[in-house]
């Protein structure tokens, strides 16, 4: 096999691990990756000239960071590797590429798709102003760049990435003002179980929950961020903690309710979508050895449903390695049923987590009918619940009809909270409304792009 | 199982041409049930460009044309929204005096018909619409043309049609259809059955196979045009707009997003279809010649759907030559939203008084009893054009704007 006809998608822990393995079977894939410098968004690089050590940017993860970014690093003279390079379209075995304004296009017979997650925002009112950020981009913005969203900042929303960022914000000098989190205790020790499977990163979790209480800092369990208020910018954020109002002054909020997978790609790509309840999502289809539905294209990592980095990295391996069986190299069959195993392991814990933060189920009934869900077309609760008392169940349908997730960002924002409006409003089942269809461009495409000579 | 439901018209197929077809039938108090497969309006009337156009349609299809400029200027009252409706005006560019003279042709020979075009050399073309690029000599204009949102418009003709009275459904397949000497029986996949002495074929691409089994098989192709729509800009197309020889079309809603068609797409499975990677990338690298103000702006989404095309690009439109009771109404070539309340009401027309007020001759389905093969292509596999670079050159040169 030529090095061209395999073509991972996506530099982080699942796509750097699929290029390590398909590189020590003496093959040269091509990495097609939309960021700077590679490692995903949990391990992502900050720019050449930033000088920050790797303990200070990723933490307890800092040498599974660092190993990610040295495998990249030695890869590259073996693989084609394609960084700042958004893959847009995908169609008969080819992808359509956009690299600094020239649209280029590359052609697979074998393709892993790594395409990972972003955060799943459940609006709140006055979450459209300057200084609301998602957690992710939170994140980012410090890992980066190196600065942070706000002065005072509140954290809010659920999951895993809520206690690790508000850590990393404290860590790094912000003033935290409080953490709200929407998952109540008692969940967290019902969880217990669950994540006593994975020990370690249940001690990272505990670990981060309790330095920001020793560092006096608020955590919040079993509340809800109310509404975000400020005139150009955020003022104060209000929250309820039972029937109590109470409100907090800030500058900036982070917030999220855990990850939602970027999934657009493998739809283009026309991988069959099956529900996930775990994840609350339509998601790609992946056999256990991390085939889609679709001939020659695999998935692995966050892209195909949340299990985190380590899952990732294994995953990226396991898909390649079943690639390569499929393609009719002798691979190591035992080190194949090992990281099965091992990501059997990491989806115990994955339950656990859920149940450590589940997904606020009233959210839909609460929403305000004035609060905007789709930023990008402007549309509010109460004109998705309007479209759907005209008749209008699917979430398709309610997107022709009222414009929601039609704008800039596909819905990748505002489709899971309006497809649960729309489920709620229509007395449906969540899984009943649909998926929101991917369309290309996956990303938006500047009118006079170049094509490549 | 149950009796089936006695109704005096039935209509398969829930676009524009069947919905306005409902519509008017329900209004003079018939019994009118309309079953649409998928949803109202989703593979082609409801996810065209949106052009409301009489100008550069083939002089045979006028009367009608005129006829629906006319229906389309009560729309609030007919359908009860407004549906983003605007005569803004039809600017058709010419980008050499090749492409000028065959404007000006049209101009003369589509006289008497209503159109009042107005011819621009390239500096009225300048005073009137500055921001229409160097590319263009001239252009001819017609001024009570427009544009209007197909995704709500088209499924309002069904809801109208509902609410005059119609038995209108979503998510209704139909699976079978009988003739038996007095009346058709029209079965759908959950079940319902319906008895009616006419039946209205309006499915759209799929219309063939109904004819073909009333024995008079028409050689339809689907095809797929490509759009895509810009993210919201300043307002600065107060036309819409296309190109005398085909290529790009473009208009510009009042949110400032700008809508763009040219070059075909692909079928993904029979009932869905995208627009090929080349034909994108061909609007993204041509538009700004055109329109130089999209220079840096960025297309968000992009999308198709599933048109039927006849050989000579006009539709099937009147009675069947071999079912009594059984009228077609299909095969618009991309070109059927402005006209299809016209041709939905012509329909309507036949079942109420046995003919329709403006003659349908020219599309009769009798004009391919000669050259009908007895093989079709399947519908689902045929794309109109093969994607290619090329494939920005539409259809229909000449009068491919939607």
């Amino acid at each position: 096999m030529k090095g061209s006809e395999i073509v991972i998608v996506g530099a982080g822990p699942a796509g750097v691990r699929a290029a390590q393995t398909l590189v020590a079977y003496g093959l040269q894939p091509c990495l097609i990756d939309e960021s700077l410098r590679g490692g995903g968004q949990i391990y992502r690089r900050q720019p050449g000239n930033f000088k920050r050590s790797a303990k200070a940017l990723y933490g307890f993860e800092a040498s599974k960071a660092q190993a990610v970014h040295g495998t990249l690093d030695r890869l590259r003279a073996d693989i084609d590797y394609r960084p700042e390079t958004l893959v847009w379209n995908a169609e008969e075995q080819t992808l359509d590429t956009l690299c600094n304004g020239v649209a280029g296009q590359v052609p697979y017979q074998h393709l892993i798709v790594a395409t990972g997650a972003t955060d799943r925002i459940l609006p709140v009112p006055g979450w459209t102003l300057p200084g609301v950020y998602s957690l992710g981009a939170a994140q980012i913005a410090l890992k980066f760049q190196g600065c942070a969203i706000g002065e005072r900042v509140v954290f809010a929303g659920s999951g895993p990435l809520l206690y690790l960022v508000a850590y990393q914000y404290a860590k790094a000098g912000a003033k935290v003002v409080a953490v709200l989190d929407s998952s109540p205790l008692a969940a967290q020790t019902r969880a217990l179980p669950a994540l006593l499977g994975q020990p370690a990163t249940l001690a990272k979790g505990m670990y981060y929950r309790g330095w920001l209480t020793a560092h006096g800092i608020p955590v919040h369990q079993g509340v809800q961020l109310n509404g975000i208020q400020g005139q150009q910018r955020v003022r104060s954020v209000e929250w309820l903690a039972g029937e109590q109002r109470k409100t907090l002054d800030c500058d900036a909020v982070a917030f999220a309710h855990a990850l939602r997978s970027e999934t657009q790609l493998a739809d283009l790509l026309g991988c069959e979508f099956s529900w996930s309840a775990l994840n609350r999502a339509w998601l790609p289809s992946r056999d256990d050895s991390g085939r889609s539905s679709v001939k020659g294209v695999y998935l692995a990592g966050d892209g195909a449903g949340i299990m985190g980095a380590d899952a990732a990295e294994m995953a990226g391996e396991l898909a390649a390695l079943t690639l390569l069986g499929d393609t009719g190299h002798p691979i190591d069959q035992a080190r194949s049923a090992r990281l099965q195993q091992k990501l059997d392991g990491i989806a115990r814990f994955r339950h656990g987590l859920e149940t450590a933060f589940p997904f606020p189920e009233d959210w839909a009934a609460k929403a305000p009918d004035a609060m905007t869900v789709c930023r990008c077309e402007e549309v509010s609760a109460g004109d998705i619940r309007q479209t759907v008392a005209q008749g209008h169940w699917d979430v398709n349908r309610v997107k022709a009809m009222c414009r929601v997730g039609m704008g800039r960002c596909q819905g990748r924002m505002c489709g899971l909270a309006a497809a649960e409006i729309v489920a709620h409003a229509s007395g449906r089942d969540i899984a009943s409304v649909g998926r929101l269809r991917g369309q290309a461009p996956i990303k938006p495409l500047p009118f006079g792009v170049e094509a490549e000579q | 199982m149950s009796l089936p439901i006695e109704v005096d018209a039935l209509v398969i197929g829930g676009g524009i041409v069947g919905a306005s077809a409902a519509l008017f039938l329900a209004r003079t108090g018939k019994r009118v049930a309309l079953l649409e497969r998928d949803f109202f309006g989703s593979h082609s009337s409801g996810v065209n460009y949106g052009g409301v156009r009489r100008q550069g349609r083939p002089l045979s299809q006028l009367p009608l044309s005129q006829r629906a400029h006319a229906i389309w200027g009560d729309l609030h009252n007919l359908i009860g929204i407004d549906g983003e409706y605007l005569r803004s005006g039809h600017l058709k560019l010419a980008r050499s005096d090749k492409d000028m003279a065959a404007l000006v042709a049209y101009e003369q020979a589509s006289r008497g018909f209503g159109l009042d075009l107005q011819l621009l050399d390239r500096g009225q073309l300048r005073a009137r619409f500055p921001w229409a690029g160097d590319v263009a000599v001239g252009a001819s204009l017609c001024a009570d043309d427009g544009h209007a949102n197909p995704r709500i418009v088209s499924p309002a003709f069904a809801f109208a049609a509902g609410r005059a009275g119609a038995q209108v459904s979503e998510q209704a397949h139909v699976t079978e259809v009988a003739h038996d000497g007095n009346a058709f029986s029209v079965t759908t996949a959950s079940g319902q059955r319906f008895r009616s002495p006419w039946l209205l074929n309006c499915a759209g691409a799929w219309a063939a196979q109904l004819a073909e089994q009333f024995g008079e098989p028409v050689p339809m192709r689907s095809g797929h045009p490509a759009m895509l729509v810009t993210e919201p800009l300043p307002l600065f197309m107060d036309v819409s707009t296309g190109v005398e020889g085909g290529g790009i079309y473009a208009r510009q809603v009042a949110r400032g997003n700008c809508v763009l068609g040219g070059g075909q797409g692909f079928p993904v499975d029979p009932t869905r279809a995208r627009p090929g990677q080349a034909a994108i990338l061909e609007i993204l690298r041509n538009a700004v010649e055109l329109y130089p103000a999209l220079a840096g702006a960025q297309a968000i989404r992009t999308w198709s759907g599933t048109e039927g095309y006849l050989p000579d690009r006009e539709p099937v439109l009147g009675e069947s030559s071999t079912q009594p009771g059984l009228l077609h109404g299909f095969g618009f070539a991309g070109s059927g939203f402005q006209i299809g309340p016209a041709a939905g009401e012509a329909l309507a027309q036949i079942v109420c008084s046995g003919s329709p007020q403006i003659a349908l001759d020219a599309f009769s389905i009798k004009r391919f009893h000669a050259v009908s093969q007895p093989t079709l292509q399947p519908m689902h596999s045929a794309t109109a054009v093969p994607t290619g670079t090329d494939n920005v050159i539409p259809l229909l040169r000449g009068r491919s704007q939607p």
